[in-house]
């Protein structure tokens, strides 16, 4: 229980040791925390602001999405009405042709119709002539009696068109 | 010493309990005093060699674990050292900030080092103690008390930094004249300025005594604490040794060892717990009485 200058040397390592541990440990460690703490929170608040562009970017990519579904829908409407013209105008356009054929195939046939009818006029008048000259062989002059074979002829001709026109 | 077989279990402790010291002789030389008494002899011109090593050595390895981790702080993922470091930073940082309210940027720095420097003072109190004092006994070195914190040198010299401080803080903060008042208007307050004045020699009285209790309680709460348990320990070691040396005599020498060894564990287990509650309270009080120091009245 001596007291002696242990004690001041006691105070003098004391001084200088909380000199030291402020100056080499507190001061270094504390700004070591710091420089964490700021470190988090800057990270923090950046994580933050990705997520919130993140968040930006899907909402931008979900529109842009429903802008060309939108699009599209809209294309296929339009290809279908587009479609729907072209076949509608197809059907025009062939039935018109058939009805163009069809007449066309009409008039032929009444034109070979007609130069049947023609021939086999002539050919019936001729031999009706020639049946009446076999007959009449004597008496009758052909060239006296024409107009009334022409009369004739032309009889025949309006029953044989009354039986085309039903055809 | 108990092997030498010829001491009394008073010549142990005091032994035990006798510094090495480096002063004056009594024929005016200077150098290691050979007994306790001619230590005693050598007055307030002597020094402690042991205490002082110790308490320097183990203050500056305290520092030297800290700053070598403080100096490779990063702000990242520390490393081992450094979270110890940083755990060990953070829990006195929050036990400033809990009682210290004013802004001083020594008191943090100056608590931590108390604290860890206090404990591993008060850790030496868990060596065995005939352990090192045998080893430098060979070595010729005869006195040697491991614990600093059992001098009241040691603690006078904490406490009495810390008292400094303070009364530095208060004339600062308060100023020469608040501080004086702080002296002599409590307990007893009058709104007379005559009867002010009659209170201002009991005031005094009172609150002088309470300033001056601060580094003596502060010191010798400590010291006592240490003191008591590093002269537990010795008794424990007498028993230990005294069965040991009955030991071959007596089967009550073998049942006397083993208590002994086992009473030596139990106190051990048990003064873990001290060195660091007392480490502990002499930093906080630390810190209230510069926190009382920071306080504007």
């Amino acid at each position: 229980m001596n007291i002696n200058l242990t004690l001041l040397f006691q105070v003098l390592f004391f001084a200088v040791f909380v000199w030291f541990s402020k100056k080499f440990v507190w001061t270094p460690v504390i700004g070591a925390l710091d420089a964490r703490k700021t470190g988090i929170a800057d990270k923090l608040a950046l994580a933050e602001k990705d997520r919130q562009s993140a968040e930006a970017s899907r909402r931008d990519a979900q529109k842009a999405v429903e802008d060309a579904r939108g699009e599209a829908a809209e294309i296929i409407r339009r290809a279908e009405q587009r479609g729907g013209e072209l076949v509608d105008e197809a059907k025009t356009r062939a039935r018109a042709e058939g009805e163009r054929l069809v007449t066309a195939a009409r008039g032929e046939i009444e034109t070979e119709a007609n130069k049947a009818r023609e021939a086999l006029r002539a050919e019936v008048g001729e031999l009706a002539v020639a049946g009446a000259r076999q007959i009449l062989q004597r008496e009758i002059d052909p060239k006296a009696h024409a107009e009334l074979l022409a009369q004739l002829a032309a009889k025949l001709s309006a029953p044989a068109q009354a039986e085309s026109r039903r055809s | 010493m108990a092997s030498s077989g010829s001491i009394t279990s008073g010549e142990f402790i005091r032994h035990h309990l006798t510094n090495l010291t480096y002063g004056r002789r009594a024929d005016g030389s200077w150098g290691l005093a050979e007994s306790g008494e001619e230590a005693a002899d050598m007055g307030f011109m002597a020094v402690h060699v042991d205490s002082l090593a110790w308490s320097f050595g183990l203050g500056a390895l305290f520092l030297w674990v800290f700053s070598r981790a403080a100096r490779k702080a990063v702000a990242g993922v520390p490393g081992a050292l450094q979270n110890f470091v940083e755990w060990v930073v953070e829990f006195i940082d929050e036990n400033v900030r809990g009682s210290f309210t004013a802004k001083n940027d020594l008191v943090a720095p100056m608590a931590l080092t108390i604290f860890c420097w206090i404990f591993l003072m008060n850790l030496m109190d868990l060596a065995p103690v005939e352990v090192v004092p045998r080893a430098l006994g060979f070595a010729g070195v005869h006195f040697q008390k491991i614990v600093p914190s059992t001098d009241p040198n040691i603690t006078f010299g904490l406490a009495l930094s810390v008292f400094a401080l303070m009364l530095y803080y208060s004339v600062k903060i308060k100023g020469p004249v608040g501080f004086a008042a702080e002296l002599t208007m409590h307990p007893f307050e009058a709104k007379n300025p005559l009867v002010k004045i009659l209170f201002i020699l009991p005031n005094f009285f009172l609150e002088f005594v309470s300033l001056i209790s601060k580094p003596i309680s502060h010191s010798l709460r400590l010291f006592g604490n240490m003191y008591a348990g590093e002269m537990i320990f010795i008794l424990i070691s007498i028993m230990f040794y005294s069965g040991a040396r009955l030991a071959d005599i007596t089967a009550g020498g073998v049942v006397m060892t083993l208590a002994g060894g086992l009473l030596q564990f139990i106190w051990a287990v048990f003064h873990i717990l001290i060195i660091t509650l007392q480490a502990f309270i002499f930093m906080v009080l630390t810190i209230v009485y510069m926190d009382m120091a920071h306080q504007r009245h």
